[in-house]
């Protein structure tokens, strides 16, 4: 039984590092946020972040050794003691850090796990400074926000293509203006 | 044409405003409205993004109508460097000079917020005195930033003057970062775990120096400034932001404090070891540049106070050690290279492999000289991160823009901009 119990849409909550995080259904994401601040007086927004989980616990993509089970000493090179990463539900998180001012201050982080391609609700009309993280969102990782009042690019040039923190946008395959390879 | 009309200035100690004026629907672009602007009479013009007073290379779209500002938008990504890409194809411990890179004006306190986030995961002790140290380096590192900060809205504005003063003081701050890191900027001086290098031999007189000098420096600049009838006229009224609108638009730092929100990480969740030091967190209700400058003015003298008071605990630290003693993560001490198998062996691993971070993530927050700066990391138990996310108080600073040209002059856009002291090397990452 924990304080947030009552969050429209909880799948789970989870305490790691001291961090509380609460996982939410995407299609009732904006009625948690919506009760996040007004009854849980999370009136700040602290940050909106994607993550892409593209690759997470195949071997290769990060660098780890090991199987699931910990370290396995039949294959040369693993000397590590690393264990395979726990599996993730969908591809991409979307993590909004929230901040209630209090003393001492409530922070929590509500989470919803979307596909390619999936939508998710926009919370600009909860707080008002999610325009600028989620055009960041969309414009690095991709992910569309329904209701958004102007959902373009904000780091990169309007006609890019491809969103360059998904794990399979390649690292160096742009090309070098001017490096006599043209 | 309509006539300029300056909002009238607010008596201090009331909120500058009821309702909200944050544009809509887009929150971060005032558009402009037909009922008040003749629409033939909107000029469109192009600001930036290289202009000297936009504080790197921001871009605005500003419509006006005559002096009026009748509709405003921040065009950013002129410095996108790629910095979390890049993160997340190093190892951890080199990953260390990447975020000090990213904010160059406050550099230390960037560094500080990855080095938390990692010892967070890692779950490893700090020494006491390496605390003490990264406390007393993160304030000089504000006083950098609230000087350069200082220096350049002041040189914008047309107190040319206040820049040579303010780059005075500056001067010593990052003479303090060589002595200490052996670079004036991007020292890499914290590491996790600790410190790269012992407090330099010297160190301590020097800053105490510095410590007069600031003061000395800072009742120089209120002689300048504080009351000085051009400045006032320039900054007192403009770029209203109320609390409930800075709130709303995630203001944090010296823009909340001075919209009147008693707020500061370091008071109200302490990090390091600001709960052990006496310091009084500045706030003004008026909401404008006025106050904005006001806010930076009294930071300046309490991180003066931090600083002595870190200084006067350090010298009790002589001889402790300023690393954790933990050889899967901290390289060994040199010496033993020579000596010890073991010890590098554990420098060789560090090096080409490097150490390995528990899975997780977390999301961590220091109050940077520019307001909460946030660090989520995410790690999947390898020896490089998953996914490094800067939550930056500039970045977020910009949405404020709009809110806070809301009837402006022409003119006052350059002091608005500068007051929320935007470094667009972290707008951008």
């Amino acid at each position: 039984m924990t304080a947030y119990d009552a969050v429209p849409g909880l799948v789970e909550t989870k305490e790691a590092y001291g961090e509380t995080t609460l996982v939410v259904d995407p299609a009732r994401l904006l009625e948690a946020c919506t009760y996040l601040r007004d009854e849980q007086g999370f009136a700040f927004l602290s940050d909106i972040t994607p993550a892409d989980y593209l690759g997470w616990g195949s071997s290769g993509v990060a660098g780890y050794i090991g199987t699931r089970d910990g370290r396995d000493i039949n294959v040369p090179g693993t000397q590590g003691l690393a264990r395979l990463p726990q599996p993730k539900p969908k591809r991409f998180s979307v993590s909004y850090h929230l901040l209630a001012h209090e003393r001492p201050p409530r922070r929590v982080r509500l989470q919803v796990w979307v596909d390619d391609g999936e939508e998710l609700d926009s919370v600009v009309p909860v707080w008002p400074t999610a325009d600028w993280h989620e055009r960041e969102a969309w414009d690095m990782m991709g992910i569309r926000f329904r209701g958004h009042p102007n959902l373009v690019r904000i780091l990169m040039p309007e006609d890019w293509e491809g969103h360059p923190l998904r794990k399979d946008y390649p690292v160096g395959g742009e090309p070098v203006r001017f490096s006599g390879e043209e | 044409m309509a006539t300029v009309e300056r909002p009238p200035v607010v008596w201090r100690g009331t909120p500058p405003y009821e309702g909200s004026r944050i544009p809509t629907p887009i929150p971060t672009v005032l558009q402009v409205d037909p009922s008040e602007h003749e629409l033939e009479d909107v000029l469109t013009v192009n600001f930036g993004p290289n202009h000297p007073s936009t504080h790197g290379v921001l871009r605005l779209i500003v419509d006006l109508d005559g002096e009026h500002v009748a509709g405003i938008a921040a065009v950013v990504g002129y410095l996108h460097t790629g910095f979390e890409k890049t993160m997340e194809q190093k190892t951890w411990w080199k990953c260390m000079t990447y975020p000090e890179r990213i904010d160059y004006v406050s550099y230390l306190n960037n560094g500080l917020v990855f080095v938390l986030a990692v010892e967070k995961l890692l779950g490893i002790e700090v020494p006491r005195k390496a605390t003490w140290m990264r406390m007393c380096m993160a304030e000089i590192n504000r006083l950098h930033s609230h000087l350069i900060w200082l220096g350049t809205s002041a040189l914008e504005i047309g107190a040319i003057s206040m820049l040579w003063y303010a780059f005075r003081e500056r001067e010593k701050t990052v003479e303090l970062s060589e002595l200490v890191g052996g670079t004036r900027m991007h020292t890499r001086y914290f590491q996790a775990g600790g410190l790269a290098e012992d407090v330099p031999p010297g160190f301590f007189p020097v800053c105490r120096d510095f410590c007069r000098q600031m003061r000395q420096g800072i009742d120089d600049y209120d002689t300048i400034l504080t009351s000085n009838k051009i400045w006032l006229e320039r900054t007192e009224g403009i770029g209203l932001l109320s609390a409930d609108d800075a709130i709303a638009l995630g203001q944090s730092g010296p823009v909340a404090r001075a919209s009147g929100i008693d707020w500061d990480l370091r008071r109200d969740q302490p990090y390091l070891a600001y709960d052990e030091v006496d310091f009084v967190v500045p706030v003004y209700r008026g909401g404008d540049v006025y106050d904005r400058y006001r806010v930076h003015m009294d930071e300046m003298r309490q991180s003066v106070r931090i600083i002595e008071q870190c200084l006067d605990r350090l010298e009790e630290m002589e001889g402790e050690p300023w690393i954790a003693d933990d050889r899967k993560v901290v390289l060994p001490p040199r010496h033993e290279l020579h000596t010890s198998m073991e010890s590098l062996i554990h420098h060789f691993k560090i090096v080409t492999e490097g150490y390995r971070v528990p899975e997780g993530e977390v999301y961590v927050t220091i109050e940077s000289p520019r307001g909460e700066l946030g660090c989520y990391v995410v790690s999947d138990g390898g020896p490089r991160p998953w996914r490094v996310k800067f939550r930056a108080p500039s970045f977020v600073a910009l949405e404020a823009t709009a809110t806070c040209m809301r009837d402006a002059a022409v003119a006052d856009l350059i002091a608005i901009v500068g007051s929320l002291d935007g470094v667009m090397g972290e707008v951008d990452r």
